[in-house]
This record gives structure tokens, C-alpha cells and sequence, in this order.
């Protein structure tokens, strides 16, 4: 005979306002099986819990209805305290009377009704509820990070400081992302490589951390804990283990005028080349699209000056097979393209760039040495204009989010202008100023009050070239309420940040959630930021939203800290939702077998004590089931069920509810 | 649209234009792209911000402006809006309850007069038709000599043709002039 409780949660206004809790209390209370049945304004408190724990021990409880949440929310929490009170917890169920009904109902009395249903539901599936023991799976203690930027090489710092394993999986020749492309950095202006090769450097030479450049993710299977990642090893054409890195390749090579993507297309690679000097592995690659060698057979110039034979022009991309525990992705951003921005010269302006382009062209190591100087003639600009949100802000663009770094590097790069052309002028057009860091504010007022950049309050209509090649910006200064035009030698669009190209494949491949615009979604906005819906899956930087460096820096330390939480238990429990098979009812179709999507179902020979088979039938493996219900939906002989979501349960549950 | 003196200028103008001012968030790239800012008591980023605030002095201020009267129609403040807005739909609707509510601003009288004979123009005739326009528009603004000189060239070269061209679906023009009217009174 059951004996349940039903415990019915106000979530302070959140249910109560609209359903009326004491009533769903009193109806449930008549429900078959049902001893106790209580409201209470906040059970998921220390209070609350208590009610159900002292309950489940008074009244020898053998099952319990908690009617509040989402089981998203605080399944985890009610289900600790039935088994803190001594009951299986699987025979806790939660009835979700906030987010499908008082959240998205007006009428009290039609709410309540429904609510009084959804309890019913719940009490007819919790008195079949059967007492489940979790599955207990091994961790592998090894973590792979995504993304070698700045988030990338502090999460696998961190976690290799802990004294675990970590994969560093990087798509470019060279680790470092944006961060080593930076001139300097708000709010300090403290150089950005100095502050970054270091990193970088113990990064590669960190007896925890296996680099792997030029390398993508192909493909992952299984499971927290026991993920197998398969790793695209892009060809580099050169063999790193040979390769010194002394650069008479490089310098050889007759292909001199391939933009560089790390100097934002104002300086030139080769096709043999390392991206920056300070690249870590300071090994070159061979771009396959532009080396005549591999387009033509023609040249093989490097591989006859290479004094260590290292050039292998036969090279293939390679698949590498990586077992983990733990995934961090710190897949970064990049610059939304102002090509779509018609109204501000649509990209075919010359000397209207991007802040990437102004990083290079105020980097010591960039371009032009570290002197401002306009990409169209290489004159130096006397008058630069900075607009800030463009593309961000903009509906029309499908871009309504604020960008939040380029307030502040927009400061940055006004104070490096006026701090290299001292008869410069610096003009910003800004909408609103959002320096919410510590020292930002302090930061902005100096661009402003020490440095002479000239901030106005509005957004610029149009960019465009005068006869005499200057450029016209028509603004307006909404606090003096007039329209403003500015000539300018230069002008530096702060694009908007995006998620980088590719990054909703990779999502896919973990099973992680994204936003409409890419970024990947935390588990929970507040509570849960760096993990994601899959588990053992962690987000670092600007993947998840755009970011500054504190930020990612901080993220990443706190995805290497939840992945060696996570590697600090020999074994992992999971919830025992698992299908089984009835070996006396399979016929062994194998319908499951080709429809499982996690691969969990295998054939297994039933034999006799002799040994002879005596028939196969399908086997569900309890590490790789996920409890999806799949099988259980295409098998015809009815001999799967779902443990925690039994068909003989939710038939009770349909039956209630064509009864009411 | 009987909306009185007292009701709210942002509801009045969303029914008359469709246009919620109060998503505006104070960009102020219509100013920035508009030809005739400069010309404007108030730039049309402030147009906006009056039109949100609800106050009744902000209303009059608006509707007795000349800004409103200023507006060229080009349309390149609601073609680059970030927010998708229509500020030029906005300045039309405030200039009706301009005009219904007899603010119009004494330098504003002058252009309504054109826009007047423009639309006296096309009832008649069906078309734009040059002598009646310029000469309904030099009664009703008493500008008689404006640009006279110019005339007797163009009369030569028969730009000014006397007798007006009339279209045949005059009869059809005349009816949608009829039911906005009726519109307007209901």
C-alpha cells in the first residue's frame, strides 16, 4: 500500500499569485494513496525540507509529490532530502506547477484546477515509482580544452596545476588567439604579449599539458567522464618534431604578399609561415590554398632550403582519438564584419577599420612598428574617429546585445592615438559609456580628462569619401541637439563581438545549448555559469559571451576548478534512468540496436552452462544509456522499459487524466 | 482617432502612425543622417524624447514647433533607425494634430500653405499641376513675390501651362480626398 505525501510549494508570489495552493493541498489530500498533503511559501528552504524530512519519518512515507518548480530546478534538492530521511530517493517526484502553469497562466481558478491535474498525474506515477540505486561510472582524469586563447590557456593551466592531464586543442598554427594580436590592455595599458608569451610559453612546456595545434574536433562520443573525442589533425606539411623553428623556410619563400589574418590584413605572410615571432610552437605551416607547390607541384622551395628535411609536401590531415573526463570550451569571439554596415562605407573604405586593425597598427610588433599610420597611403592620420556599437545595439543588423569590451577599448585606443600623434584628434561617438570594471570608469574620464578625446554623445548616420579623399562622418550630438560632421584621416569602427564561425557545429558535437546569436548557453544564468545542459561539458570566455580579459581569465579558472571538482571522485553517479531489456520477450529485430543515438545498445549471447549460444538478444550497456526512451518507442515486441519512466507508469498517468 | 488635447501624445501617435516612441532609446542617428537638422528648433532626437515623456508642456512644445514643419520626407532617419522605428511617420502624425489643433508655428504656416495647395492641386486636377500650386500657394502664404522673377523664363519655355492638365480619374481622386475627410470627422 502507498503511503504519500504531497507537498504543495508557493514559491513565495511565483505559484501562489496565481494558483491557490491550500486548495490544490485540500484536493490532493483525496487522492488515492495520499496520507499528508501540505502547502507551505517556500518548501525548497531549510524549513521546507525539514516539513518533508520529519513527514517521510513520522508517517513511514513511501513516496513523496513535491508540487513546485521545474525538476530542472530542484529535483537534486528535494531528492537529498528524502534520502537525508531515509527514503530511496527515486521515489521523490516533483509535479511542475510554476513553469507549466502559474508562470504561464492568468486565471486563478483555471490555474488551480490544472495545477490540482498535474498533482494527480504525478501521484499516479510516484505510486508505481519503484526504489532505483544509482549508476556508478569511472572518471577518466584527463580534460580537453577547446580553444587556445587566453580563457583556453589559463583554464589548462589551472587544471594542470591541480596535478590532471589537459589536451589543448587549438584550430591555428599557434596559441595565443586575440589576446597575442592586442597592443596594449585596459585598464592598465600594460603590454599585451608581455603579459600573455609567458603563458603561453609555460603552456607548451607544462609536463600536464599536451598541445595540440592546428587540430580541430572532428567527432565526440560517450559521456561525462568518458568522453572519446576524435581530433582533426589538420596538415601542416611540416614535421614538427624536425622542425627548429629557425625560419629559412619563411624567409625563402617567393609567395610574400598573403594578408596576414593576424596582423588583420594590413601586413603579409608567406605560405609557409608561423602566424607572429612569439608563436608557441614557433613551427611553421604550410597553407595548402596559397603554396604553388601543393596547387601546381610547382617551386618546393622550402623543402630544399629546410637544413633539417622537415618539409613533407605527401602530408594528410590525420584522425587522432582522445579519451577525457572533462571538456572546457573556450572557443572565443571574433569582430562582427562592417561589410553589412553599407551606411558606414560597407568595408570597400580603405581607412575605415576595424579595432583589430588598430591594435596592429599600434603594436610595437605590428605592421608599422608601432606608428599610427592610415592604411590607404601609410600617411599618419591627423584626425581619427571612433564609433562605438556599430553593429552592436542594432536590431535592424539582428545584433540587439551590447558588445561590453568596446567601451573600453575604444577608450584604449583614443589614449594610444593622442599618446603617439600628439597634434592628433581623437573624436568618439558613443551612445552610452559602460565602464563597469574596476578602474574602468577611472580609465574612460582619463582618455577624456588627460588625454584630450573628444567623447559625443551620438550615433554616426554615415561614413563617406569626399573628392579629396577625406573622409566625411556625419553624427549628431544628441546632448546639444544638433547634427555634427567630422573630416577624418581615419576612422575605427568598434564592430560588434560575435561567437566565432563554427562554434554552433562544435555545440552540436558536445550537446550544448546556444543563443540566437551563437553564444553558448550556460546551465543556469545565476547559479550555474560555466556549466553547460551536457555534463562534464565547461565554458570559458567569450564562447559563452562577449567578455574582456578579466573576465575570461576568471571564467576559465572557474571551469578548471568545476573540472577538477569533478576529477576528485573516483567515480561518477548517474541517474539510473536506464532502459532494460526483457531477454525472454527480445526477438532480436535489433531496431533498438540501429536507432540507439548513443551507441548503448549491443547484442549479447545468452548461453547455456556449456557455453553453447542459446540465443541473442539486445543488451543495454547502463555507462552509455542516457535514458532517452528511443528504444524503448521503436521496439515491437514490448520488451524494453524506461527505469523512472515505466510504460505501465505513464499509461496510469494518461488513464488519470482521461478520467478527470 | 479622436484623440483630445488631453490624451497621451505617445498613444496618439503610435494610432496614427503605428510607431511605439517609447522604444526609442536616444541614439540619435536621425539626427545625425537628417538634411534639415540644422534648420530644426528641436533635432529630431528630440522630436522622440518629447514625444515619450508625457508631459503636457512637452506636447506643446512639439505640436507649436517648427521642426515638425521642417521634415523634407526622405525618409534616411527611419531607413537607418537601429531600433526600426519611423521618426518620419512620427513628424507627419504630430503635424496633423499640429494642424487639427491650430499650433501650427507662424514660419510652419508658409510650408502647411504649400502642402495645402499641393493636396488643392491634386483634387482638382488629379496631378501635381504647376499654376495652380504656385498660385494657390502664393495666396494662402501671402508670399506674392516669391521667386516671381523666375516666371516670365519659365512661362516662355511653357513650363507654366495655363490651362491645367487634368486625368481622366478625377471623379475616383475626388472620392479618396471625400473619405478621408469623413475619416478625420468620425
Amino acid at each position: 500500500m502507498s503511503r504519500l505525501g504531497v507537498f504543495v510549494c508557493h514559491c513565495g508570489e511565483n505559484i501562489g499569485r496565481t494558483v491557490d495552493c491550500a486548495a490544490v493541498a485540500a484536493a490532493a489530500a483525496r487522492f488515492p494513496g495520499v496520507v499528508h498533503s501540505v502547502d507551505y511559501k517556500y518548501m525548497c528552504s531549510d524549513p521546507g525540507q525539514s516539513m518533508i524530512k520529519k513527514a517521510i519519518a513520522d508517517l513511514k512515507l513511501t513516496g513523496v509529490v513535491v508540487a513546485a518548480c521545474s525538476p530542472r530546478m530542484h529535483e537534486r534538492t528535494f531528492r537529498s532530502a528524502a534520502a537525508q530521511a531515509g527514503l530511496n530517493p527515486y521515489l521523490l517526484e516533483m509535479a511542475n506547477v510554476r513553469e507549466h502553469c502559474s508562470w504561464v497562466h492568468a486565471d486563478r481558478a483555471a490555474a488551480t484546477a490544472k495545477a490540482v491535474e498535474l498533482v494527480r498525474l504525478m501521484v499516479e506515477k510516484t505510486r508505481r515509482d519503484r526504489a532505483l540505486r544509482p549508476v556508478r561510472v569511472p572518471v577518466e582524469p584527463t580534460a580537453m580544452v577547446v580553444g587556445g586563447g587566453i580563457a583556453g590557456i589559463q583554464a589548462a593551466l589551472d587544471i594542470a596545476a591541480g596535478g590532471k592531464k589537459v589536451v589543448l586543442v587549438e584550430s591555428g598554427p599557434s596559441i595565443g588567439g586575440h589576446m597575442a594580436r592586442l597592443s596594449e590592455t585596459f585598464p592598465t595599458l600594460d603590454c599585451s604579449q608581455c603579459i600573455l608569451t609567458p603563458r603561453m610559453v609555460e603552456a607548451a612546456s607544462h609536463p600536464n599539458i599536451r598541445l595540440m595545434t592546428y587540430a580541430e574536433v572532428a567527432a565526440v562520443e560517450g559521456f561525462v567522464g568518458n568522453f572519446e573525442v576524435t581530433v582533426r589533425r589538420k596538415a601542416r606539411f611540416v614535421d614538427p618534431d624536425k622542425c627548429t623553428g629557425c625560419g629559412d623556410c619563411w624567409n625563402r619563400c617567393p609567395q610574400k604578399r598573403i594578408p596576414s589574418e593576424f596582423d588583420a590584413g594590413l601586413g603579409a605572410r608567406r605560405a609557409i609561415y608561423v602566424p607572429f615571432p612569439q608563436a608557441v610552437p614557433n613551427k611553421p605551416v604550410i597553407d595548402a590554398e596559397r603554396c604553388t607547390m601543393l596547387k601546381q607541384g610547382k617551386c618546393g622551395l622550402c623543402a630544399k632550403v629546410c637544413p633539417r628535411g622537415a618539409v613533407d609536401f605527401k602530408d594528410r590531415d590525420r584522425l587522432e582519438k582522445v579519451k577525457v573526463g572533462a571538456v572546457v570550451l573556450a572557443t572565443g569571439f571574433e569582430l562582427w564584419d562592417h561589410a553589412s554596415y553599407g551606411e558606414y562605407g560597407g568595408g570597400r573604405l580603405a581607412d575605415v577599420i576595424d579595432g583589430f586593425a588598430f591594435e596592429r597598427l599600434a603594436s610595437a610588433s605590428g605592421p608599422t612598428g608601432g606608428a599610427i599610420k592610415r592604411p590607404s597611403d601609410g600617411a599618419e592620420p591627423k584626425t581619427v574617429v571612433f564609433i562605438q556599437c556599430c553593429g552592436s545595439r542594432d536590431e535592424k543588423k539582428g545584433l540587439p546585445y551590447c558588445s561590453k569590451i568596446c567601451c573600453m577599448y575604444t577608450a584604449k585606443h583614443a589614449m594610444l592615438y593622442r599618446h603617439k600623434v600628439h597634434d592628433g584628434e581623437a573624436t568618439v561617438f558613443y551612445m552610452d559609456i559602460r565602464a563597469t570594471g574596476k578602474g574602468y570608469e577611472e580609465f574612460v574620464r582619463r582618455a577624456i580628462d588627460n588625454d584630450g578625446a573628444r567623447y559625443v554623445r551620438g550615433r554616426v548616420s554615415r561614413v563617406y569619401r569626399r573628392q579629396d579623399g577625406r573622409l566625411v562622418v556625419k553624427g549628431a550630438d544628441t546632448l546639444a541637439g544638433r547634427p555634427v560632421t567630422v573630416l577624418a584621416d581615419m576612422v575605427v569602427l568598434a564592430d560588434a563581438v560575435r561567437p566565432r564561425r563554427g562554434s554552433e557545429r562544435l555545440a552540436q558535437l558536445f550537446g550544448v545549448g546556444y543563443d540566437q546569436h551563437g553564444f553558448y548557453s550556460e546551465a543556469h544564468p545565476k547559479l550555474r555559469p560555466v556549466e553547460t545542459a551536457a555534463a562534464g561539458v565547461f565554458l570559458a570566455g567569450a564562447c559563452q559571451a562577449p567578455k574582456d580579459i578579466p573576465d575570461a581569465v576568471a571564467q576559465a579558472s572557474a571551469a578548471a576548478a568545476k573540472t577538477l571538482g569533478l576529477f576528485s571522485q573516483p567515480q561518477l553517479e548517474r541517474e539510473p534512468v536506464i532502459a532494460r531489456v526483457n531477454r525472454n520477450l527480445c526477438s532480436h529485430c535489433r531496431s533498438c540496436v540501429h536507432t540507439c543515438p548513443y551507441g548503448a545498445v549491443k547484442d549479447f549471447e545468452v548461453k547455456d552452462r556449456a557455453g553453447s549460444v542459446l540465443k541473442v538478444v539486445a543488451e543495454v550497456n547502463e555507462g552509455l544509456c542516457q535514458g532517452c526512451g528511443t528504444c524503448v518507442a521503436v521496439c515491437r515486441s514490448h520488451c524494453i522499459d524506461l527505469d523512472g519512466f515505466t510504460d505501465e507508469q505513464i499509461h496510469a498517468q494518461i488513464a488519470a487524466l482521461e478520467a478527470a | 482617432m479622436s484623440q483630445g488635447p488631453d490624451a497621451d501624445l505617445a498613444d496618439a501617435v503610435r494610432d496614427a502612425a503605428g510607431v511605439r516612441v517609447e522604444r526609442c532609446y536616444q541614439c540619435g542617428k536621425c539626427t545625425a543622417g537628417c538634411p534639415m537638422a540644422r534648420h530644426m528648433d528641436l533635432a529630431p532626437n528630440q522630436i522622440m524624447r518629447l514625444a515619450q515623456t508625457g508631459d503636457p508642456g512637452d506636447r506643446e512644445a512639439l505640436l507649436r514647433s517648427l521642426a515638425i514643419w521642417c521634415c523634407a520626407g526622405c525618409l534616411t532617419c527611419t531607413q537607418r533607425c537601429p531600433r526600426e522605428l519611423d521618426p518620419a511617420a512620427v513628424i507627419d502624425a504630430l503635424r496633423e494634430l499640429s494642424r487639427r489643433e491650430g499650433k501650427v508655428s507662424p514660419r510652419g504656416r508658409r510650408i502647411l500653405a504649400f502642402h495645402e495647395a499641393f493636396l488643392a492641386s491634386v483634387e482638382h486636377t488629379g496631378r501635381m499641376s504647376e499654376v495652380p500650386l504656385v498660385g494657390l500657394y502664393k495666396l494662402w502664404s501671402g508670399d506674392i513675390f516669391q521667386d516671381l522673377a523666375v516666371a516670365p523664363a519659365m512661362l516662355a519655355r511653357g513650363k507654366l501651362p495655363l490651362i491645367p492638365h487634368v486625368i481622366k480619374g478625377r471623379t475616383e481622386i475626388r472620392r479618396i480626398f471625400e473619405a478621408c475627410r469623413a475619416k478625420e470627422k468620425a
